[in-house]
């Protein structure tokens, strides 16, 4: 929604916070989704986190997450897609330039990754959008990352 | 001006060590002049002779012509179509790639194919959405954005590498560059964003059109403290309006162009509007030449394309140089051979 969307970016220091709390605990329920299987965990863990994220950040899905370098701004829901911060377009009074009633996405971004602790993440150039992620949880994929990434430390140390 | 390894009209120049193209106007910029380049606006047309027409009166004046990709949205020939016609006559056109009509098959294909044709400067932009133009009932594209475009052909060019990871055996040497628009909000993150796109390949950027100067500087401030002057060539636009009726409508419609009211006011003062339009583009290039990181300018006369020439030499900012046109050098060349 809308309104909760720009609720949502004005706290984005809060959300920050609530998922650094959040991943740790997905993390460690890698046994778990390894158990049931990560390919048949994705549709009833997508359809949570489309639920969630749909309703704080209208989340579109896009399967690879990028709102901690967004300032938890959904750059999805720029008309234009951008990923890395506003076009030449933003009307003087912060609009969109395709939406002129609603906020330029970006100018809510660049606002809430100032209150953000790794706010500058903004600053990193994200790589293009991998549209055959469209519609997977992007929480799994993290999870499933970071503890490949575990694993692979685990045995070079061994 | 000429250089000492000048090629035939149409060849490449010799690649130089520290040059991504072989191409004029890296050479232009790199040798340390102050550079001009316009906007060439494309025809609603198939006749060849139509573009060369709209090239030909910037001869003498320009160092790059940007063929734009369906600015505003509207349709027009193709900036790549343009570009072949530009350089198998010697131009140096500078090919704009906008990621609101293609995705990345189409434009990495372009990328090969404009740089096959000789194009050897390369500008990504993002694009205007299409409700700003003639059809706005079309599908947006934006596959990529103007910072994964400028990442997909520098990748291509350095690393002889598609997006895929499949190997391109004879690389696109392109100078690259990308837009930048200090005039819209949020304007503190303009510069980072510039820094965003000089990390993702931008060797030149051209800015939108500028008219208000005090913002203008602080917004290069910005970038000077953030160290990005020395990594990149910025050409501010600029361009004459026509009338303050004119410059109002380009405020309120164009999406993205600032216009301050004291434009509109010293344009809606004046006896002939369009003469105190190009006057007040004079004077805006040299104020905008004094400022530390400009240079050169990037000219946008829309409409008013044959009041460039006098707009620039009444500048002064070419110092008695004269850049390449096709003939320039034919009695030089005469008298080599
Ligand atoms: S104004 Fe903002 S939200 Fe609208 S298209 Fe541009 S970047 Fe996207």
């Amino acid at each position: 929604m809308y309104s909760v969307r720009l609720w949502v970016v004005r706290h984005a220091g809060a959300f920050e916070r609530i998922y650094n709390m959040f991943e740790p605990v997905l993390v460690k329920l890698h046994p778990v989704w390894n158990k049931i299987g990560y390919q048949r965990a994705e549709k009833p863990m997508s359809k949570i986190e489309q639920a969630c994220k749909g309703l704080l950040f209208d989340c579109k899905m896009c399967g690879q997450c990028a709102l901690s370098s967004t300032g938890m701004s959904c750059s999805m829901n720029c008309p234009k897609n951008l990923r890395n911060g506003p076009c030449g377009g933003v009307r003087l009074n912060g609009n969109c330039e395709v939406y002129a009633d609603r906020r330029c996405v970006w100018v809510e971004g660049w606002k809430g990754s100032q209150k953000m602790k790794n706010g500058d993440r903004i600053f990193a150039v994200q790589k293009p959008v991998d549209f055959s992620q469209q519609g997977s949880s992007s929480w799994l994929r993290v999870v499933r990352q970071i503890s490949k990434n575990k694993e692979q430390t685990r045995e070079k140390s061994q | 001006m000429i250089f000492h390894d000048e090629p035939n009209a149409g060849d490449p120049f010799p690649h130089l060590p520290d040059h991504s193209s072989q191409g004029r106007l890296e050479r232009v910029l790199r040798a340390g002049h102050f550079a001009v380049t316009s906007e060439l606006a494309p025809p609603d047309s198939a006749n060849p002779e139509d573009v060369y027409d709209r090239a030909r009166v910037f001869d003498g004046y320009v160092d790059g012509m940007n063929a734009t990709d369906g600015s505003g949205a509207n349709c027009h020939m193709s900036s790549v179509g343009m570009c072949a016609l530009l350089t198998r006559v010697g131009y140096s056109p500078v090919m704009q790639i906008s990621c609101r009509d293609k995705n990345r098959i189409a434009i990495q294909g372009d990328v090969l194919g404009g740089a096959a044709m000789g194009v050897t400067n390369m500008l990504c932009l993002t694009g205007d959405g299409v409700q700003a133009g003639d059809h706005p009932e079309a599908k947006p594209v934006f596959d990529l954005d103007c910072m994964s475009l400028l990442e997909t052909v520098r990748g291509m060019r350095d690393k002889h590498e598609f997006l895929s990871g499949r190997t391109i055996t004879d690389a696109p040497k392109v100078f690259l560059g990308a837009a930048s628009n200090p005039f819209a909000p949020p304007y503190d993150f303009r510069p980072h964003r510039m820094a965003k796109k000089i990390a993702a390949g931008a060797q030149f950027i051209q800015t939108n059109y500028c008219f208000d100067i005090p913002r203008f500087k602080e917004f290069m401030a910005r970038s000077r403290d953030l160290g990005l002057l020395e990594k990149v060539f910025v050409l501010p636009g600029v361009g004459p309006m026509a009338s303050a009726r004119t410059a109002t409508w380009i405020r309120n419609n164009v999406p993205g162009i600032h216009i301050p009211d004291e434009v509109i006011n010293r344009l809606a003062g004046a006896k002939d509007q369009k003469k105190e339009g190009q006057q007040i583009c004079i004077d805006l290039i040299q104020e905008l030449r004094e400022i530390e990181g400009v240079s050169g300018v990037h000219v946008m006369a829309y409409r008013q394309e044959e009041a460039v020439a006098e707009i620039i030499d009444r500048s002064g900012v070419l110092d008695g140089r004269v850049p390449w046109y096709p003939g320039r050098d034919e009695e030089l060349l005469k008298e080599r051979a």
